[in-house]
């Protein structure tokens, strides 16, 4: 049924072992999120090279077992990818979850897949992309080093 | 022949019956709706007499001389003296409708909180209460130069310390604003005792019935409160309703809240003169079929018995939180049920699997619960946690129904706990 759709042996193994997981204080940009509706906080911290890969990139929070899979497989999707391509990834993720119809999942993507389960349930799409929205922030390149932003509680019908 | 003085305990077959919304299937699952502290189920009396008011007494009120008119106004005014009659209050000069109890602590806040607080005086607030009767006071202290100070809960058992509040209540408090049940914990609070205290310094007092007033018998005489306020929406009344009680001298000493109509009794280009007094406080078109609703919701809680539901209410949260105790490595809040002190909901927290995901699935068996913070942040960072599962009942849930959360609790323990 739809549950173990969900909660895949993959998934629930990146939430009990996640990994790049712990602080990183030579990041150049620390993003904080959480999601006010559920108290779910995740910090993306990434550091980028001279020659603008992802060289490194891990997180710290706190939050249900959807949302720190997905950060997991996250640091270790991007990791050593050129910025642009990071982005494109984040794209596609993010599409393959949210997009009005399921789009053909991108090949690069690969476990990270497993997470269009969250589509059955729309009240966990914001856990899976919270990291993802953080990660979009550090891809930007703010001027600060550090960013907390919050996720919208649920916007009005469009 | 001895007289049989206790009252029977509840119909729940009957009781569930009158409950259209119980009687589904969701997921392919019965319903077990266990969310009532967010907002209660509704039953037919009420629904009924929201759509007989729509369909046979429509009107604005107040306004009009015609019959309608006549008609809605007597059914909203009846209201307010079945409000004041359900919770003892002298007359119905001391109750003011509002959409609910956020909008009537934010009315105090303003009405009664611009007038008598100034700069270094104190608001004492408990750590558990709802960002309710947190963030308008925080907005009082802003305009005012006020500050605010906290008592603290001892801890995971969901107490008030007491102790401290014999420190705290110092003659700087202008107001004491507390919870009577508090909607993480289930705690009871000892209003009385907590009214009383304030009243020997001359403090004045706001008991947020939210979570008790439609569990418990609330009576503002009994509880020797200045203030109190209620939902329509969680004790079985639709949304958009709600009573803030204020004792009479106390409302007519305050100025408006909103202007508009109906709350003036003289308009001129320049000033305007005010309605009295509850009347000061509503002003433009009130929510008619809401109070009428409300009314109604009322009615059944009385035949129901306000006793008889805190107990029922009693009995399912002591035998939810043992029957969770005896499944080990699980973390319980609130009182334990044998003070007598833990009303119908339990906040609890498995180790291994996160609040959400227990909801989540939970949904998934039939089982509406609540996880998250609960609207008490504050409380949650004191307690150290990040997010807790709810379970909170009502006079309408059975055990049986808890034996099944518990089933699926069981399940979803052994769900996530799979060699992976
Ligand atoms: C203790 C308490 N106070 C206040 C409120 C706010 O009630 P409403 O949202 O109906 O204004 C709630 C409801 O969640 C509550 O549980």
């Amino acid at each position: 049924m739809d549950l173990e759709e969900l909660y895949q042996d993959v998934i629930l193994d990146h939430s009990r072992r996640p990994r790049n997981f712990g602080e990183m204080p030579d990041a150049d940009f620390h993003i904080h999120g959480d999601n006010p509706m559920c108290g779910d906080e995740v910090t993306l911290h990434v550091k980028f090279s001279a020659a603008d890969l992802v060289e490194k990139v891990g997180f710290t929070g706190n939050g249900c077992s959807i949302c720190m899979s997905s950060a997991s497989m996250l640091t270790q999707k991007i990791k050593r990818r050129p910025r642009a391509e990071a982005a494109e990834l984040s794209r596609a993720f993010q599409d393959l979850l949210t997009a009005p119809s399921e789009p053909e999942p991108d090949k690069r993507l690969g476990d990270l897949t497993l997470l269009r389960g969250v589509r059955k349930f729309p009240q966990r799409v914001k856990c899976a992309t919270l990291a993802w929205h953080a990660l979009d922030q550090a891809l930007a390149k703010p001027t600060a080093k550090e960013t907390n932003f919050s996720e919208e509680t649920d916007p009005p019908a469009p | 022949m001895p007289q049989i003085l206790e009252k029977p305990a509840l119909e729940l077959e009957s009781i569930r019956r009158d409950f259209p919304a119980l009687n589904q299937r969701v997921h392919g699952q019965p319903l077990v709706y266990f969310d009532n502290a967010a907002t209660s189920q509704k039953p037919r009396a009420v629904i009924d007499a929201i759509s007989r008011y729509y369909e046979c007494d429509n009107s604005n009120v107040h306004r009009g001389i015609h019959e309608l008119s006549r008609r809605a106004t007597e059914g909203y005014e009846a209201a307010r003296k079945r409000v004041a009659q359900f919770i003892g209050a002298g007359s119905a000069h001391e109750i003011v409708f509002t959409r609910g109890t956020t909008e009537a602590v934010n009315l105090i806040a303003s009405a009664w909180g611009d007038a008598n607080v100034k700069s270094g005086d104190t608001i004492l607030l408990t750590e558990m209460e709802h960002h309710s009767n947190i963030v308008p006071w925080q907005l009082l202290a802003k305009r005012t130069g006020a500050k605010l100070v906290y008592v603290p809960v001892t801890g995971d058992d969901g107490m008030l310390d007491l102790d401290a509040l014999d420190r705290l209540l110092t003659r700087e408090v202008k107001l004491f604003a507390f919870t009577h049940v508090s909607n993480t914990l289930g705690t009871i609070n000892p209003v009385r005792r907590l009214c009383a205290q304030a009243r020997e310094l001359g403090i004045a007092t706001f008991v947020d019935a939210a979570q008790s007033a439609g569990h418990m018998p609330v009576d503002v005489g009994e509880i020797g409160c200045d203030f109190l306020a209620f939902s329509g929406h969680k004790i079985c009344g639709p949304t958009g309703i709600g009573v803030l009680f204020g004792r009479q001298e106390l409302l007519e000493a305050m100025e408006p809240y909103q202007g508009g109509g109906d709350m003036i009794s003289r308009v001129d280009f320049q000033e305007s003169r005010w309605n009295v007094v509850p009347h000061k406080f509503e002003a433009g078109t009130p929510d008619i079929a809401g109070a009428i609703g409300l009314h109604a919701a009322l009615d059944y809680l009385d035949r129901v018995g306000r006793e008889r539901i805190l107990a029922h209410d009693l009995d399912l949260a002591a035998y939810a939180y043992e029957k969770l105790a005896a499944l080990g490595n699980i973390r319980l809040f609130g009182p334990r049920p044998e003070t007598g002190l833990h009303s119908g909901l339990i906040s609890f927290l498995l180790p291994e699997v996160h609040a959400h995901d227990v909801i989540t699935l939970a949904d998934r068996h039939g089982i509406a619960l609540r996880g998250g913070h609960h609207c008490t942040q504050p409380l949650m960072r004191k307690l150290g946690v990040a997010s807790t599962a709810r379970a909170s009942f009502y006079f309408y849930n059975t055990r049986e129904e808890i034996d099944r959360f518990l089933e699926t609790i069981a399940e979803i323990r052994t769900f996530f706990a799979r060699q992976v």
